[in-house]
């Protein structure tokens, strides 16, 4: 088996690009905190109502500018949801899901997670700019999934 | 072939053309595959309609029931039928014939799809599975709908042992020689197949004690694990399939030679040893994995597009000297000389063109970061109607111009390789606009797997609406292409005159080195294979056995 010239070169742009995307979704990942929402703690999908911290869902403001969201994601809705939130402020989602499988986007951020019976995911973001953004579920969960949706004010 | 020839198989040989019987199996799958397609082009239109708020659907059919048989209809029955009937007559062409036991074998399969479809369809149409192709529990279908994916699993390895016995006996009787190349890819695929399956079984035989009551509770993440391990591994059995008529057909129809037979085989292997782990990239916004784990598993998907790079090299090289051959000087020139107006050319051409965007698209979005920006929106959508719905479509209507009155023995007519081109063409407008639109509209949030809403018109979901009017418009394109397409087979089944038509088969240069034995070791392919899964999978696999188990929801 002998390659030409040409496809050596080829092949070797191809395996750079891969090494690019490597080192630069690794740093992203790794030395910028990046990574995607990956939330390891369980939890009992039967008894969500009973364990903290889904006993008491809410927003918590746990510092400066920084908020807590405890989340129960449920066939066909959010609680807590019409979110409101100062500008500049961070803002941890704790979410999971009392049911079947639900997708939790925010429009126009990168917010974008899947939420489990049985696991807790976790993630966060920076609200910069002031306005209404959307939230809705992206998983299929149901006849009245695309109606599940609320919104986050920041202002 | 020149093989055919050397040590006859007994009976089933035929000096021209196919075996009458092995014939009647492989258009009986093609029959299912296009009836697949053109009540799954219906149900894609209404749904392309519906979300762009021209069309409600009917409750007693609503949006996802249709969206699940769009899905399972045009993923499941019209790909596996066509690959199936695809490499059945493909082995009987390279190895002169099925054996008679192999084609029974390609019966039961065929028996048990069927059977396997209608529980599955049933099910759905009646409402008591609304719950997609990816069958996601804690949602529970109806044990009938999970039964019915037992009969398409089983039905799947029958197909796939038929393929095993036949190779094994050919190798058999030609010790020391290489199996044709398009049965290297048949055998290549079928591997593919049953280990990519095994994890899916699983999980349906997790799913069917509990949809009876059985036991209480499901484990959601590992299942939908182990749905992806088989999801992804599916897509590469279609993408190995379509390359195969690159590899192959393509060649040959052009007027040229193979790329190189050991540089094909190269890439079966490649893509067979590295596809299985790939399924995590659907997973890479979920819970239970780790940051460690998604990352090393960006490498398990990025890796195929390293056999891919040395297709789209090999498939240029062929095109070059294929117009060198007829003549062509200077740069480009070989370009002009393609026969643009053979369909039998076009299509798969315009395939392989829409694989470039559509892999680029796939080389971005399986980078975590990247990722979470498109999961679960309507850019995936796009995403897979441009590598499922172009590509791997497009391959195969390219292949059915040839394949189905080779076995139908008839002829391709210059007036219905005239209709051929302008179904390709009505297809790619249609599709460029449908995915362009859904990449576009997918980018802005709008999600997967909706039916048409405004969220109570926010002024966010608002704004969507003239992308999703061009997604309807790219749907109406494509339905004609659907009628076209099916128009075509039953003339090419059917009406067209009687002939012979040619199957056709690259053959290689004069100069060529040959090929290496280890390419025939499909015994150590198998064990890298396992290894690479066992590396992928079994960490992850520890962190998510004991998630606290999930009862039924029938949320539909
Ligand atoms: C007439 C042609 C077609 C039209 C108009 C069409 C349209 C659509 C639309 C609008 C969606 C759903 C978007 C959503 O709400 O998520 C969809 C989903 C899908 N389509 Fe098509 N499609 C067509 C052909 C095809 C073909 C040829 C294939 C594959 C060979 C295909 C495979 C799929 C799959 C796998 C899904 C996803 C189902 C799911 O999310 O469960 N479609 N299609
Ligand atoms: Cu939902
Ligand atoms: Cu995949």
């Amino acid at each position: 088996m002998k390659l030409h010239r040409a496809e050596e070169i080829w092949l070797i742009i191809g395996i750079g690009i891969i090494a690019l995307s490597m080192v630069i979704t690794g740093y992203q990942a790794f030395a910028q905190g990046m990574a995607p929402p990956s939330g390891m703690e369980t939890i009992d999908p039967q008894k969500v109502d009973q364990t903290t911290p889904f006993d008491n869902p809410g927003i918590f403001e746990i510092g400066e500018n920084e908020y807590e969201v405890v989340m129960i994601l449920q066939a066909f809705s959010f609680t807590p949801n019409e979110i409101e939130v100062p500008v500049g402020s961070t803002v941890h989602f704790t979410m999971t899901s009392r049911d079947v499988v639900h997708g939790f986007q925010v429009a126009g951020t990168n917010i974008n997670a899947m939420v489990t019976p049985g696991h807790i995911q976790k993630i966060s973001q920076t609200f910069d700019k002031p306005g209404e953004y959307l939230v809705l579920c992206n998983e299929y969960c149901g006849v009245g999934h695309q109606m599940m949706s609320t919104t986050i004010t920041v202002k | 072939m020149e093989l055919v020839k050397e040590k006859p198989f007994g009976k089933m040989q035929q000096a021209l053309g196919v075996n009458p019987k092995d014939a009647r199996l492989s258009l009986t799958y093609f029959t299912v595959s296009f009836i697949a397609l053109l009540i799954g082009g219906f149900l894609g239109l209404f749904q392309g309609l519906n979300r762009a708020g021209l069309m409600e659907l009917p409750t007693w059919f609503d949006y996802y029931q249709t969206l699940t048989t769009h899905g399972i209809l045009l993923v499941l029955v019209f790909t596996t039928t066509f690959v199936i009937g695809y490499f059945y007559a493909g082995i009987s062409h390279t190895m002169g014939g099925l054996l008679p036991k192999v084609r029974k074998f390609g019966w039961t399969a065929f028996g048990l799809l069927v059977i396997g479809v209608v529980f599955v369809a049933t099910t759905v149409a009646m409402g008591n599975a609304s719950v997609m192709y990816t069958f996601y529990p804690p949602m529970q279908a109806t044990p009938l709908f999970y039964i019915g994916l037992v009969f398409l699993v089983v039905g799947i390895w029958i197909a796939a042992f038929g393929v095993f016995i036949n190779v094994a006996n050919w190798r058999r009787n030609h010790k020391g020689q290489h199996i044709p190349l398009l049965s290297f890819f048949a055998t290549g695929v079928f591997v593919l197949l049953v280990l990519g399956s095994i994890g899916v079984t699983i999980e349906v035989l997790m799913l069917i004690p509990w949809s009876l009551g059985w036991t209480e509770t499901i484990n959601v993440m590992l299942s939908r694990t182990l749905f992806w391990s088989f999801g992804h591994t599916l897509v590469n059995i279609w993408y190995l399939t379509a390359i195969s008529a690159w590899y192959v057909a393509v060649p040959k129809i052009i007027g040229g030679k193979l790329f190189s037979d050991a540089i094909t085989r190269l890439v079966v292997i490649l893509l067979v040893i590295l596809n299985i782990p790939g399924g995590f990239h659907h997973q890479i916004v979920d819970p239970g994995i780790t940051e460690g784990w998604k990352f090393i598993h960006v490498f398990m998907s990025l890796s195929i597009g390293f056999p891919s790079m040395m297709t789209a090299f090999a498939m240029f090289a062929v095109f070059e000297r294929a117009g060198r051959r007829k003549g062509a000087k200077g740069l480009l020139d070989w370009f002009k000389k393609l026969p643009w107006g053979d369909v039998r050319f076009l299509a798969p051409f315009i395939a392989m063109v829409a694989f470039i965007p559509a892999g680029a698209g796939g080389i971005a979005q399986t980078n975590n970061q990247l990722n979470q920006v498109v999961h679960n929106s309507l850019w995936i959508v796009g995403h897979f109607h441009l590598t499922l719905g172009v590509t791997v479509a497009l391959t195969f209507f390219g292949i059915t111009y040839w394949l189905i009155p080779y076995l139908s023995k008839r002829k391709l007519t210059p007036k219905i390789n005239k209709l051929g081109i302008i179904q390709t063409i009505i297809w790619t407008i249609g599709m460029t606009f449908m995915s362009g639109a859904m990449h576009l509209v997918g980018l802005l949030g709008s999600p997967r797997r909706t039916s048409y809403t405004t969220y109570g018109d926010n002024a966010t979901a608002l704004s969507w609406d003239p992308y999703l009017i061009f997604l309807a418009v790219g749907g109406t394109f494509l339905i004609v292409g659907v009628v076209l397409m099916v128009y075509i087979v039953v003339n090419l089944m059917f009406f067209a005159p009687k002939g012979n038509t040619e199957f056709p088969i690259g053959e290689p240069e004069a100069d060529v080195l040959s090929t290496p034995k280890w390419t025939e070791r499909w015994g150590t392919i198998i064990i890298l294979l396992i290894l690479i899964v066992a590396m992928g999978y079994v960490m992850p696999l520890t962190d998510i056995l004991n998630v606290p188990g999930s009862p039924p929801f029938r949320t539909w």
